[in-house]
């Protein structure tokens, strides 16, 4: 039995050149770090920037609510009902107990992106940790959680809202609870596959095998790659948490009168929509801005984390 | 570039050699991982015998070779080798302090001395980090100083052949797969281990990068004076690198000896008919054929007594009654004298009517076409 691998190692035997070294083009030495770039490819990305320049404005007016309405928003006068757009004193109208709109939508916002972002933060860190967790440990663990997530996915999210807020009363807390426990299982799922994905790639296994402690390889390498699609999911699933908040208001389940809210104030004005259907419809159209805004956001964040080969 | 002799002596606790050179680095005994199947709706319950008592031993300063067909256990013997699963049975003893056991050698201490490099460049890397932190990670979380762990990073980086000021800020999507097996390198280097588990490690380069990567690690086996188990399916490359090899055939070592001796007179047909599909750069000497048909078979439920018997041109009934074992060596040459082999037909008490004569050429890479 003979085998040509003499001349083999002739073509092999000639000392590395390390071209792939030399080839290098030269970089700074500090050199711009991940987030740096994600930051930089959202300054590039026209409908992403207008989106994120219009929330900023948004919540900024929620925020200096207090300094920048023109009226108190509670406020009843009852010689100047429902309003017209443009009346005088009244920039965007009165609802029929007289009371400014446009004071009211400002101080709304407060509470509208309040009930939106808060509970979907509280969902990020429980569903988070919870999908990271059975993600990385896997087996029973993961069974276990992602069973008890699957009970809640029996139920269609709007529906569970309205039950655990009905059940618990009224009330901007209770609201805030019961779209928490509604985002808590998808937001675990999103995790939880994310976590599964990055779990079988070599370099957590190569961080392992330096006999680092768990908590370390999830921190170092296991958070950082799950973090970007939860930070894209949150964006969007911000929107959906003002919209079913609104909805709650709207049924009276979240906030309760006279506290101004964007959907109470649509539960409000739906009554005056034939007489003045554009005051009616202004509540609406902020939901539907910052909503979309965000969802716009999210789909930005997502193109900009993409890692490009 | 700053030559550097070992890493700071933060990270040896235990590094110094403890048996003395005739002592091998690593022994394995009786190594055996059975992956069971849950039942399902479409599948039966069943046990996948990837490894399957695999015993050999490492010597100090030796390059050893483990080759086979792919799901042969190849992969799965270096994850238990480096302990990321846990085996059913089998011991490991690194330079004679058996792993794991009472008064042995911590599992951690132990791991920190073998460090494996993945066939997989790019999965075996965080995309997220840069190519100096995924390196000064394993130091750091033992303890050193960022500080300490970026200077050894550094020189690692250098030693690896990628300039440090250059390519330490970089991120792996911006190497290439050359580059980035570096970076594996100099990463399972940080942790200055004994011994260098290369699971596929230039498999998926171009052929001018694995031989520039082939080249570096010979040169990083003098200067820090390690050990490799080397796991390929590339025959060529084992050659070139290898001082013994081990030939895997379903979970089971089926012969193993110093390479020159194996690849010049292979015993076991399984052997014989992988060193004959090696292709040839003559003409004249290539083959139309395959040497072997078929895929290996599955794993769960695993031929009886010789696993090579259902595909092996020499298959008698003994092979499929009853399960060969590894030889002991038989007195020859220094070389013969390691060429073991689990085969009826080298063992003259099998019953196999080939049995004991001394050499049957089984397959000839020689084949002439017209």
């Amino acid at each position: 039995m003979h085998i040509k691998v003499s001349d083999m190692k002739k073509v092999l035997a000639p000392s590395a050149t390390n071209m792939d070294a030399i080839a290098a083009t030269p970089m700074p030495p500090n050199a711009p770090t991940y987030w740096y770039l994600v930051g930089t490819r959202l300054m590039r990305d026209p409908v992403t920037m207008f989106c994120a320049f219009l929330l900023v404005f948004v919540v900024g007016l929620a925020l200096f609510a207090p300094w920048v309405a023109p009226a108190d928003p509670l406020e009843v006068s009852v010689m100047n009902r429902l309003q017209p757009i443009g009346t005088d004193g009244y920039l965007l109208g009165s609802d029929r107990l007289g009371r400014d709109i446009l004071s009211r939508i400002l101080h709304g916002g407060r509470i509208s992106l309040f009930m939106g972002i808060a509970p979907v933060l509280l969902a990020v860190l429980i569903g988070g940790g919870l999908g990271i967790l059975a993600g990385y440990v896997g087996g029973m663990v993961n069974s276990a959680i992602m069973r008890t997530m699957d009970v809640f996915y029996a139920f269609p999210s709007i529906l569970l809202a309205i039950a655990i807020a009905g059940a618990m009363g009224p009330g901007i807390s209770n609201g805030i609870i019961a779209l928490t426990i509604v985002f808590i299982p998808p937001m675990t799922r999103v995790a939880e596959s994310a976590t599964t994905q990055i779990r079988k790639f070599d370099f957590v296994e190569a961080a392992r095998a330096t006999t680092s402690s768990h908590l370390r390889v999830l921190r170092v390498h296991v958070v950082g790659n799950v973090a970007g699609p939860i930070l894209v999911y949150a964006t969007s699933m911000v929107s959906l948490s003002i919209v079913i908040a609104s909805g709650l208001s709207f049924l009276g389940l979240g906030v309760s009168p006279p506290n101004p809210e964007w959907g109470l104030m649509l539960s409000d004005l739906r009554e005056s929509i034939y007489g003045n259907p554009m005051v009616a419809i202004l509540p609406g159209v902020m939901i539907f801005v910052t909503s979309v805004s965000f969802n716009l956001l999210s789909d930005g964040l997502r193109n900009a984390m993409e890692i490009r080969q | 570039m700053k030559v550097i002799t070992t890493n700071p002596a933060v990270l040896q606790p235990s590094v110094e050699d403890r048996g003395g050179p005739a002592q091998p680095l690593l022994i394995v005994d009786g190594l055996r991982k059975y992956f069971s199947l849950k039942p399902s709706l479409l599948s039966k319950s069943g046990v996948v015998r990837a490894v399957d008592g695999v015993r050999f031993t490492v010597a100090k300063g030796e390059t050893v070779g483990i080759v086979g067909e792919s799901g042969c256990g190849k992969s799965t013997t270096a994850r238990l080798i480096m302990g990321l699963i846990d085996a059913d049975e089998g011991e490991l003893v690194l330079d004679g302090d058996p792993v794991g056991a009472r008064n042995g050698l911590d599992w951690d201490v132990y791991r920190r001395q073998v460090q494996m490099v993945f066939q997989d460049s790019h999965a075996s890397l965080n995309p997220r980090l840069s190519v100096e932190d995924t390196i000064a990670f394993g130091p750091i979380s033992n303890g050193i100083s960022r500080n300490v762990a970026l200077s050894i990073t550094h020189d690692l980086l250098n030693k690896v052949g990628l300039d440090a000021s250059t390519f330490g800020r970089r991120f792996p999507h911006e190497l290439s797969g050359g580059q980035r097996q570096r970076v594996n390198i100099a990463r399972a280097l940080a942790m200055n281990p004994k011994l260098l588990i290369l699971d596929e490690a230039v498999s998926a380069l171009d052929k001018s990068v694995e031989a520039q990567v082939l080249n570096l690690l010979m040169e990083l086996k003098h200067s820090l004076r390690l050990t490799y188990l080397f796991i390929s399916h590339d025959l060529n490359v084992v050659y070139y690198l290898c001082d013994r090899v081990l030939v895997m055939y379903l979970g089971e070592v089926v012969e193993s000896g110093p390479v020159e001796e194996l690849y010049r007179n292979p015993k076991h047909p399984y052997t014989s008919a992988l060193l004959a599909s090696m292709p040839t750069a003559q003409r004249n000497a290539r083959r139309r054929e395959a040497p072997l048909q078929g895929d290996p078979p599955n794993p769960i439920n695993p031929p009886t007594g010789c696993r090579f018997h259902t595909r092996c041109a020499f298959a008698e009934s003994v092979c499929a009654s009853s399960r060969p074992m590894l030889s002991t060596p038989t007195a020859g040459t220094p070389d013969q004298d390691r060429h073991s082999v689990a085969c009826h037909i080298h063992n003259p008490a099998s019953g196999h009517s080939h049995a004991g004569s001394d050499r049957i050429v089984l397959w000839t890479s020689g084949h002439v076409n017209n």
